[in-house]
């Protein structure tokens, strides 16, 4: 086996990944790995009914901002559903000092980041960029372009090294998403070689949802994703993408090596796209509804749900609660989105440069000028 | 102290100036540490200022500019050197896409003050790729500021300006100059140097406004002195920001002399002097005598060394349009 291998895991792909809940809901109390790394959690009742909240509380605000979109008031969502539990558990693994670069889908590790999730629905809405600043949230704006923000993550990490921030469990650490089409693109090959060289305190966090929009896994590569990692000399591990608590402690362990110093590692989170790749894309030209039952059957909330009641950790009052809760907030997030003003038009010439441009400002007051001279027109 | 010395030179000392004054500035890029790069602009400051701010990158140019923008959003001023002007396109998505628009995208919060370093131009009698001038492909793009030097005296002021600066500069070097001297004042402070992106009169004149930047400066500066031997009193301008372009001092230029031809390495096609032309167009109209005229490189991909010089604009084509514009 290469490194990172397991061969537990049920329904797992050729290869094994490490899974500590299965689809039934059983745990598995430890994975020890071809390398030697053992994964397991030591969670609270009250930890595991907070991961399951979070689980959630991120489908029903991703189910609000679909159907926000199908009314018209979004122009665009790229939906997480399916992808709760590697989001979650990847997310709620950084320690409060760790930076996330995230791709346009990770609203779900935005909120395990305790950020307000409307924050990049002024994106979605086209009412801005989605900017905020990423220093102040530890999480980067989103990025569109395929891979780009995993060469913006190496730096960063790059620049933890040459803090001194490093080297100890105080240490930071960076946390780099991205998708299974990503991993074709150069930049991210270049991230991967960038990192190893400079030992940069980083995990790469590849959530395989196994389709680029139409293109299956087997357009990007020919072997298992994971196994890249040893191309480029550092570890590569596949999880259970659907199980929130693999998710959560072989995210904890890279982060944690990579701020002791030990340098980047690649988490590929086997996981499946359960909607279209984004609102305006159609997955029944491309893919077989057969395949996606069989996921259903591997859903990261039921078999959290699943655990929970089975080891009476929840009870119906609950997990009635939770649904309750999460509907309370996708209701107020609804209400908010809907609230949000359109700019301004002339706002467009804001920010394009730190301390403005005279000709930017001469353009605005031509635009100015030209829509005052319509005013008391009869149109 | 002034001293006398090349424009490699000059820019190595500005470099240096540079790392002395912010800890947070580093130099990034391909064969930049031992080497000092292939044209030795960072020679010896690896050396000096110790592996973390001056790397050797891997040879990935995206690499090197996307690396850049995590460092700038961890606070760090990075100066990245792209090897030859041909090799920049790698990196073109991470400056298109990401550097030019991240300031706007992140509705002001992310300030990415990065300098990447371009050596452009022909006439070192280089393979392909060596010798291209792609400034306009730059100066196109919103967010992005382009400049480039002339001299060692500008040289070694404009590269401390643009690192000091908080705006993305894609910074132009002549490389064909890099071993022409000048004086320099290495103890001048950047506070009441001139300008950054401001145009400058680097020879006063009456009948006509010649235009160019980066290596044709020069160029520019002999077919004056050379057009003066017929009696024609030209003004040179070295544009040295190419975006924005000091308009001002340009079309201060054409008012008083009515007539403005642009020189450039550059292919014609929609290059800098397209943009120049229609603006004193536009601003200018009543006071030219004649057309604005370009001379430039023909639209073509860059030429084989043998034949390099017939494709470079040289005095001889600035006097012949010259002649041209007083014609008309």
């Amino acid at each position: 086996m290469a490194n990172g291998e397991s061969e537990v895991g049920a329904d797992a792909p050729a290869g094994g990944f490490v899974q500590l809940l299965t689809p039934d809901g059983e745990r598995v109390d430890s994975v020890t790995t071809a390398d030697g790394m053992t994964y397991s959690v030591d969670f609270t009742d009250d930890e595991y009914k907070e991961l399951y909240r979070d689980l959630v509380t991120v489908r029903r605000l991703d189910a609000e901002a679909t159907a926000l979109q199908r009314q018209g008031e979004l122009g665009i969502w790229a939906s997480l559903l399916g992808q709760e539990a590697a989001q979650v558990g990847s997310g709620r693994a950084l320690r409060k000092q760790d930076m996330a670069f995230p791709t346009y889908r990770e609203h779900g590790v935005l909120y395990t980041r305790g950020i307000d999730p409307i924050m990049p629905f002024g994106l979605f809405r086209g009412v801005d960029q989605g900017g905020w600043d990423p220093n102040e949230f530890k999480f980067n704006t989103y990025t569109i372009v395929i891979g780009s923000q995993t060469l913006h993550a190496t730096g960063y990490a790059m620049g933890i090294t040459m803090d001194g921030k490093i080297g100890n469990g105080d240490g930071e650490a960076v946390i780099a998403y991205f998708g299974d089409g990503a991993t074709s693109q150069g930049d991210v090959n270049e991230a991967f070689v960038w990192s190893g060289v400079f030992n940069a305190p980083i995990v790469f966090f590849c959530q395989n949802n196994q389709y680029a929009i139409s293109e299956p896994l087997e357009r990007q590569t020919r072997i298992p994703l994971y196994r890249r990692a040893a191309g480029y000399g550092f570890p590569g591990i596949r999880i259970d993408g659907n199980d929130v608590l693999a998710s959560y402690a072989v995210t904890r362990a890279a982060l944690d090596q990579a701020r002791n110093g030990q340098g980047p590692s690649l988490i590929e989170a086997y996981t499946y796209r359960m909607g279209a790749h984004t609102s305006s894309d159609d997955p029944t030209r491309y893919r077989i509804a057969s395949e996606v039952e069989s996921w259903k059957a591997k859903d990261p909330i039921l078999r959290m749900k699943s655990f929970l009641t089975k080891q009476q950790i929840a009870d119906d009052a609950f997990l009635g609660e939770v649904d309750e809760t999460a509907k309370t907030l996708a209701l107020d997030l609804r209400e908010r989105v809907l609230a949000m003003p359109d700019p301004q038009p002339v706002t467009m010439f804001d920010n394009v440069y730190p301390h403005g441009s005279p000709e930017i400002d001469a353009q605005r007051a031509e635009f100015e000028r030209y829509h005052a001279s319509f005013e008391g027109s009869a149109n | 102290m002034a001293e006398t010395i090349t424009l490699g030179k000059a820019l190595n000392h500005g470099l240096r100036r540079s790392l002395e004054d912010d800890p947070k500035v580093v130099i990034m890029g391909e064969d930049v540490g031992k080497l000092g790069g292939v044209f030795r602009i960072t020679d010896g400051l690896q050396k000096d200022f110790g592996e973390d701010r001056v790397i050797d990158t891997p040879l990935a140019e995206s690499g090197i500019v996307g690396t850049a923008i995590g460092l700038a959003i961890r606070g760090y001023r990075p100066v990245c050197e792209i090897q030859f002007d041909g090799f920049v396109f790698p990196a073109y998505n991470q400056i298109v896409a990401q550097v030019a628009k991240m300031f706007y995208r992140s509705l002001g919060n992310v300030r990415l003050p990065i300098v990447i370093r371009i050596p452009f131009g022909g006439g070192i009698g280089a393979v392909e790729h060596h010798s291209e001038s792609p400034e306009a492909l730059f100066a196109h793009i919103p967010g992005l500021k382009v400049v480039t030097c002339a001299s060692p005296a500008d040289a070694y002021t404009m590269i401390r300006q643009a690192v000091a600066s908080d705006d993305p500069i894609v910074f132009f070097e002549p490389k064909r100059r890099y071993w022409e001297k000048g004086e320099v004042d290495l103890d001048a402070d950047l506070a009441g140097a001139f300008p950054l992106h401001q145009a400058r009169v680097v020879k006063a004149g009456t009948d006509a406004t010649i235009l160019a930047y980066g290596p044709m400066v020069r160029t520019a500066v002999e077919a004056a002195t050379a057009a003066a031997e017929d009696g024609r009193n030209l003004e040179v301008i070295d544009l040295r920001t190419l975006s924005p372009l000091d308009m001002t001092t340009v079309y201060a230029s054409v008012r008083r002399t009515g007539r403005a031809i642009v020189v450039h390495e550059a292919p014609g096609n929609l290059g800098l002097g397209s943009e120049l032309a229609a603006r004193i167009t536009e601003e200018c109209f009543y006071s030219l005598e004649a057309p604005v005229l370009r001379v430039t490189g023909y639209d073509i991909p860059y030429p084989a060394a043998r034949v390099e010089e017939e494709y470079l604009p040289d005095l001889d084509r600035v006097l012949d349009a010259v002649d041209r514009s007083f014609g008309w």
